[in-house]
């Protein structure tokens, strides 16, 4: 029973993560129509800048708890510049051309965003620390430490923020009347490209934190991490119900768990015919089923909710 | 205004590109004899460190034996690198070998894994073009009956054995859980040990995998934490292993954690901190501040490169090496003329003296265990091989 409370724990971890970039693609799709390929590579832009600047502010004689803070922030500016010049020189001239042009310049930026990374940051490993210890607290037999208590409630109240920006102030309701109908949104007075480009920048403000939390976590940072954990993240979106913004946060937390049960259990369950190397198939396999019985995906249908 | 932006983007693409390109090879003077040597490995991707590494070391003994100024047949020869990135892909390798052979070296330091070493092998057997890896410990690289295919590193079997030995009767630990990668390598690696555990009476309580590619294996740990192992050896690279032993430790076990060659880096230490106190890790070879050349070698290396040896660099010293002496023997550069000679070169080398059997692997490879003490790789102790340590 403590494996099994422990692997949720694990899971949940995992999964706050996973919620909170694919409430990225999800918001970007939910107006565009766009999977923005280049989300996972701003995660990890975020991780990076992070990075430096922790380093830079510990240097400097900041306080351990302002350098944490200042580092996130510069983070998130630095991302939602990021965010905002991408659908400028990538996504905006290309808005009105065939789908698959946009989908093309997005992986192009991915790949201008891992190389630059790769040219700035170089290719080994970094180490990210946080300069406070992490204790570990015992609850019940499973383990669970204040870095992990920390991003699953971040990722809450971030998300519960979201959630009030979108339904109760202008511009969520500006970014949803554009999700809706673009056409009819612009003839309304609301200024679409203002509008996209507030979704780019907020969905780039919660890959950097996303990218903090991972980092912190792992304790790692490299140029490749944002690839997989961008697969991931767009599949937890696809699960949940593309361009739905509950659904991001239910298809983000629901693989956090798949992945965690899937892959403490399978190897038991199947008598070792299948071993814990098939935790990513058994997240695709889940992915495809739902898509299979629901196409739309988990909350997908509500159209109206999409922002 | 539209020209302007296109000529700002290609303009960047041309830069990123320019960047990643490997040097091209200038024309020579008459009275030169130009080779080519080509070095394979991840550049880019998870083990771009590791591979940057392999390409430095290469580049070293391509440097050093140009201002030594080598004479082959009487003529004086000029190395040339020619680098390319297999992305650690099987497929990516063999598209990379071929692109190789095309350019003409004269012969290839690589893969850096067993996973490309392997396909990338029958297409420089099928060329005649020498092939020696710094780095591939997979059984099966010289078990194909490829008489190109040499490597100046232990295999599986080798090191397999002697970690299994070591985690059974030295440490005394019975009780083992096993994790591999499943590549080449880990697989490879992780399947020895088990044999060599389980023949000194040790019982494998968990067998799980994970791939290449992981980070997160808090799922994997603690199914295996219900199972109480002693011992935790993972068959994999550093990039899994920094997390694993991390995670390993936030879970609250105990449990002692070990890695082959994959694990020796100086970077499993800087970025677990400090998880990893206690951690065993073996690298083929004896430690290097035992080989005369070998202190010297990481001296320069740091000099030249500013930063520590990561993991093979030495090894690709002592590939490119053994090849110089086989063309000298030879008095040709030709593969030809030159590949019989290189089983037959005998070489103090900076990981170790360097001889081959008749498959191409080394003769009576020495291994060395490793374990991480306050911030450090420490030698506890070498098995086998000659020179003895200790």
């Amino acid at each position: 029973m403590d494996i099994f409370f422990q692997q949720i724990i694990n899971g949940l971890v995992q999964g706050s993560v996973y919620a909170l970039v694919a409430l990225g693609y999800t918001m970007v799709y939910g107006i565009l129509g766009l999977i923005n390929f280049a989300h996972g590579e701003v995660v990890m832009i975020g991780a990076m800048i992070a990075l430096t600047a922790l380093q830079a502010l510990l240097a400097a004689a900041f306080a351990p708890v302002l350098a944490v803070l200042f580092s996130l922030m510069i983070a998130m500016a630095v991302c939602m510049a990021l965010g905002y010049s991408i659908e400028r020189i990538a996504y905006r001239p290309l808005r009105h051309a065939p789908r698959l042009a946009p989908l093309i310049t997005a992986i192009g930026v991915s790949i201008v965003l891992q190389n630059l990374a790769m040219m700035i940051w170089g290719r080994e490993y970094h180490s990210f620390t946080l300069p406070f210890t992490s204790t570990s607290h015992h609850l019940g037999g499973a383990v669970m430490n204040d870095v992990q208590i920390g991003i699953v409630i971040v990722a809450l109240v971030i998300m519960a923020g979201l959630m009030w920006l979108v339904h109760h102030t202008r511009t969520g309701r500006a970014m949803r009347a554009v999700a809706e109908n673009p056409a009819a949104a612009t003839l309304m007075g609301v200024d679409i490209n203002r509008v996209i480009s507030v979704t780019f920048m907020l969905g780039s403000a919660l890959a950097a934190i996303a990218g903090f939390m991972v980092s912190a976590n792992y304790g790692i940072v490299h140029y490749y991490m944002g690839f997989m954990l961008g697969l991931k993240a767009f599949t937890a979106a696809v699960l949940g119900g593309i361009g739905n913004l509950r659904g991001a946060m239910l298809g983000g937390v629901l693989l956090g768990l798949i992945e965690s049960l899937g892959a403490g259990y399978i190897g038991d369950l199947t008598g070792g015919f299948l071993g814990s190397h098939y935790q990513d198939v058994f997240a695709f396999f889940v992915l495809i089923a739902v898509l299979v019985f629901r196409p739309s995906g988990l909350l997908g249908e509500k159209l109206a909710e999409r922002a | 205004m539209l020209n302007r932006k296109f000529a700002l983007f290609g303009a960047l693409v041309i830069a990123l590109v320019g960047c990643g390109k490997s040097e091209t090879p200038s024309t020579a003077a008459s009275d030169e004899l130009v080779i080519r040597i080509g070095a394979a490995g991840p550049l880019t991707g998870p083990q771009a460190h590791i591979g940057k590494d392999n390409e430095y070391g290469t580049r070293m003994a391509i440097d050093d034996a140009n201002a030594k100024g080598v004479l082959i047949g009487g003529k004086k020869a000029r190395f040339e690198l020619l680098s390319e990135d297999d992305q650690t892909d099987p497929k990516t390798a063999t598209i990379v070998a071929q692109k190789l052979v095309d350019a003409k070296v004269n012969g290839v330091i690589g893969h850096l894994n067993s996973g490309t070493s392997i396909p990338a092998s029958s297409i420089y057997f099928k060329n005649g073009i020498p092939q020696i890896s710094p780095s591939a410990t997979a059984v099966k690289f010289t078990a194909q009956g490829y008489n190109t295919a040499f490597r100046v590193m232990t295999n599986d079997a080798q090191q397999g054995k002697a970690l299994g030995e070591f985690a059974v009767k030295v440490l005394g630990l019975k009780n083992i859980a096993v994790i591999d990668d499943r590549t080449a390598y880990g697989q490879g690696l992780a399947d020895e040990f088990v044999k060599s555990a389980e023949a000194n009476g040790a019982k494998i309580i968990a067998r799980e995998y994970t791939t290449d590619r992981s980070v997160d294996f808090t799922a994997v740990l603690t199914s295996i934490k219900g199972k109480q192992p002693e011992l935790l050896f993972f068959g994999g690279m550093d990039p899994q292993g920094v997390p694993m032993v991390k995670q390993l430790r936030s879970l609250g076990m105990k449990t002692q954690f070990m890695m082959g060659d994959g694990g020796y880096t100086p970077k499993l230490i800087d970025l677990a901190g400090a998880a990893v106190e206690g951690t065993y890790a073996s690298l083929p070879g004896v430690p290097l501040d035992v080989m005369p050349s070998g202190r010297d070698f990481s001296q320069r290396y740091e000099a030249r490169f500013k930063q520590p040896i990561q993991l093979y660099a030495p090894y690709c010293y002592d590939a490119v090496n053994v090849m110089i002496a086989a063309m000298q023997k030879a008095g040709s550069a030709e593969p030809a003329k030159y590949l019989p000679e290189i089983g037959k070169v005998e070489l103090d080398g900076v990981t170790a003296k360097l001889a081959f059997d008749e498959k191409g692997d080394i003769k009576g490879g020495a291994v060395t265990l490793y374990q991480a003490r306050q911030g450090k790789w420490q030698v506890v102790q070498t098995l086998g091989g000659a020179p003895a340590a200790h």
